[in-house]
């Protein structure tokens, strides 16, 4: 929040500040909005660790009739699919981040480049994407009919990759903070365009290549409509996409093929504590991304307020 | 090449030779900038302009014997089952009317809250205030929908269970319930995106000059006085900008609201069903190619013409905030 560290509320002169009554008044009522925020996810964190009878006869409720680990502890026995699927989570996650940040940044450099005799035109090419769009019919026949990409993991990384807006933002980022007369004289000592990118443009732009490596990453694991659209079959099933599932028919679980086994293998079906593991399920998928975002949130925040600005 | 050599008094060749040379000299002088956008170029074509082509699809009556350029061409058909339905009011309807309000709640109350975030005296409590906000922007509509069926899942949910049976009341089925979702959607929407909006314009407050306030406090301006006349007006491209933008897309739904908070119920389709979710319907749940893409095309053509129409607006209202 680097944002409002910078400087004090409406002028630093102490004669402008609220009387005590309205202070206190919107102290109280961020305090609430606040807990607005996270009530929601304690109800579910709650119910993760309560005993499934209990949440049988009682509902879902703040505090755990009765304290119990047993939806953890089958989330560990049934390792196999939550950490297949985290596996899938991550490597899109990663492979996307990455090459989303490389072919971005390789794309906005040259439209950056004024001297360039057709920045203008791709400059428009990736914008105008952003204005028309053929649907998703077409857009899923591409990906299936022509690329054969259905139920792979390309089918879930490809689409995100070139974000055009993110495009235009680092390009703006290029223009504006990379000095051009540096470029020049880098030119003339003989430094090929190539050499500029990564040797002098690159680490002039970390902040911008940050903020679209976090974007992007959260982008990729918060995924779900790719997988809805392009995965039929019971592999390559992500943490969201798994969450959907188990929302969408509680009995997903019993019936997905490896978790069936690990089931069978626990006890049978009776013994399966369906609504608390969903729950214990959302605190996992919630993800490390959401713990950590307070950690990155300067990023973020830098990032959306450069997107308000011009593209 | 060996003509041109030959006829080399000819005013073709003249006209000829200097393009020709311009085109290569291009090629050679910046073949590493061609190269560098290769892989974009390439990602563009497959995800964005190959389908553009694939439009005519919804002019077609396809099938997969022939192929989608052998089917036969249908002319307005789609368009004219699409029309006659009941369901291109509905998702019209409910598109525009979900949008606007949308819109009027993102400018109004982050704004607000804005203002109040600003008049906090303690720097420390508005920073952990504003990262708490930021939480639900970060849940993706999975998670959501799940925080939200925590309260009002038939059997279980908090509502259901705990809260209305100590007020008394009789236990409703709210995902059987259409009143309650006009209400429940915005709400979910305005809290999601909070976190933005708010930070938005917390930027652009803090963005404005001290002296201002400086000047208002010796002239004796109240709070309230200090917010209409300087804050709001100086901050004012902003929430245009802000504002506009989403004008400009207020015919693209938010598929995750839609699909997935209130599950796919049937019986909330009258409020809950919008142009992104019955495209989908359409075509991967039903198969209708011809009607889902009719659909999209429609969809597409008209926020095309309302991102123009809001671009000019934005133009007419300050050209340094304009997109194009």
């Amino acid at each position: 929040m680097a944002v409002a560290a910078k400087k004090a509320p409406s002028g630093s002169n102490p004669k402008n500040q609220l009387g005590g009554l309205a202070s206190a008044g919107i102290n109280v009522f961020f305090v609430i909005y606040s807990a607005l925020c996270i009530i929601p996810l304690l109800l579910i964190i709650s119910v993760s660790f309560s005993n499934e009878q209990s949440v049988i006869t009682h509902g879902y409720r703040f505090l755990p009739e009765t304290f119990s680990l047993e939806a953890y502890k089958f989330l560990l026995n049934d390792i196999g699919q939550i950490a297949y699927s985290y596996g899938i989570s991550i490597s899109v996650t990663v492979i996307g981040t990455i090459l989303s940040m490389f072919i971005i940044a390789l794309f906005a450099y040259p439209i950056s480049r004024d001297h360039f005799p057709h920045a203008k035109f791709f400059t428009f090419f990736v914008f105008f994407t952003m204005l028309f769009s053929g649907g998703l019919v077409p857009w899923y026949l591409v990906y299936v009919n022509l690329l054969d990409l259905k139920d792979t993991l390309w089918a879930l990384i490809m689409p995100l990759i070139m974000s055009a807006f993110w495009v235009l933002i680092v390009r703006t980022f290029f223009k504006e903070t990379v000095p051009g007369a540096v470029l020049e004289s880098a030119k003339i000592d003989g430094a090929g365009e190539l050499r500029i990118f990564f040797q002098i443009v690159l680490p002039l732009s970390l902040p911008v290549m940050a903020t679209v490596a976090l974007f992007q990453t959260l982008t990729y694991w918060n995924d779900w409509f790719l997988s809805l659209v392009f995965i039929t079959n019971d592999h390559n099933i992500s943490v969201q996409y798994f969450l959907y599932k188990m929302l969408a028919n509680i009995s997903y679980l019993s019936t997905n093929p490896t978790a069936a086994a690990e089931i069978a293998r626990s006890g049978g079906m009776i013994n399966f504590p369906s609504e608390t593991v969903r729950m214990a399920l959302v605190i996992v998928g919630v993800g490390p991304i959401v713990f950590a975002y307070p950690f990155f949130q300067k990023y973020f925040i830098r990032g959306l307020t450069v997107g308000s600005v011009k593209g | 090449m060996a003509n041109a050599t030959i006829d080399a008094a000819s005013p073709e060749r003249a006209y000829v030779k200097p393009r020709k040379t311009a085109r290569g000299q291009y090629l050679r002088k910046y073949w590493i900038f061609y190269a560098m956008m290769l892989p974009g170029i390439a990602l563009l074509v497959l995800n964005n302009y190959i389908p553009m082509f694939g439009i005519i699809i919804a002019f077609k009556t396809i099938n997969y014997q022939e192929g989608f350029l052998g089917s036969p061409w249908s002319g307005w058909t789609n368009f004219k089952f699409l029309f006659a339905s009941s369901d291109s009011y509905i998702i019209i309807r409910n598109t525009l009317l979900y949008n606007s309000l949308f819109i009027v709640l993102n400018m109004t109350i982050p704004l607000l809250f804005a203002l109040m975030l600003n008049e906090m005296k303690n720097r420390f409590l508005s920073k952990l205030h504003q990262t708490i906000m930021f939480l639900p922007y970060f849940l993706s509509m999975i998670v959501v929908s799940y925080l939200v069926f925590g309260f009002m899942s038939d059997e279980h949910g908090y509502l259901n269970g705990t809260l209305l049976p100590a007020l008394g009341l009789e236990p409703v089925r709210w995902y059987f319930t259409e009143e309650v979702w006009p209400i429940v959607l915005p709400l979910i929407n305005t809290w999601k995106g909070m976190g933005y909006y708010a930070v938005v314009y917390m930027a652009a407050i803090i963005g404005i000059d001290d002296e201002y306030y400086e000047a208002a406090t010796i002239d004796g301006a109240s709070k309230w006085h200090q917010m209409k006349s300087i804050t709001i007006p100086l901050i004012m491209p902003i929430i245009t900008i802000m504002t506009l933008l989403q004008i400009g897309r207020i015919f693209n739904a938010d598929f995750g609201l839609f699909y997935q908070v209130p599950r796919e119920s049937g019986a909330l389709f009258p409020v809950t069903n919008v142009i992104d979710t019955y495209v989908y319907r359409t075509f991967l749940t039903v198969g209708d190619i011809g009607l889902s893409s009719a659909a999209g095309l429609f969809q597409s053509v008209v926020g095309f013409l309302l991102v123009f129409l809001s671009n000019w607006a934005v133009r007419r209202f300050n050209s340094e905030n304009a997109l194009f």
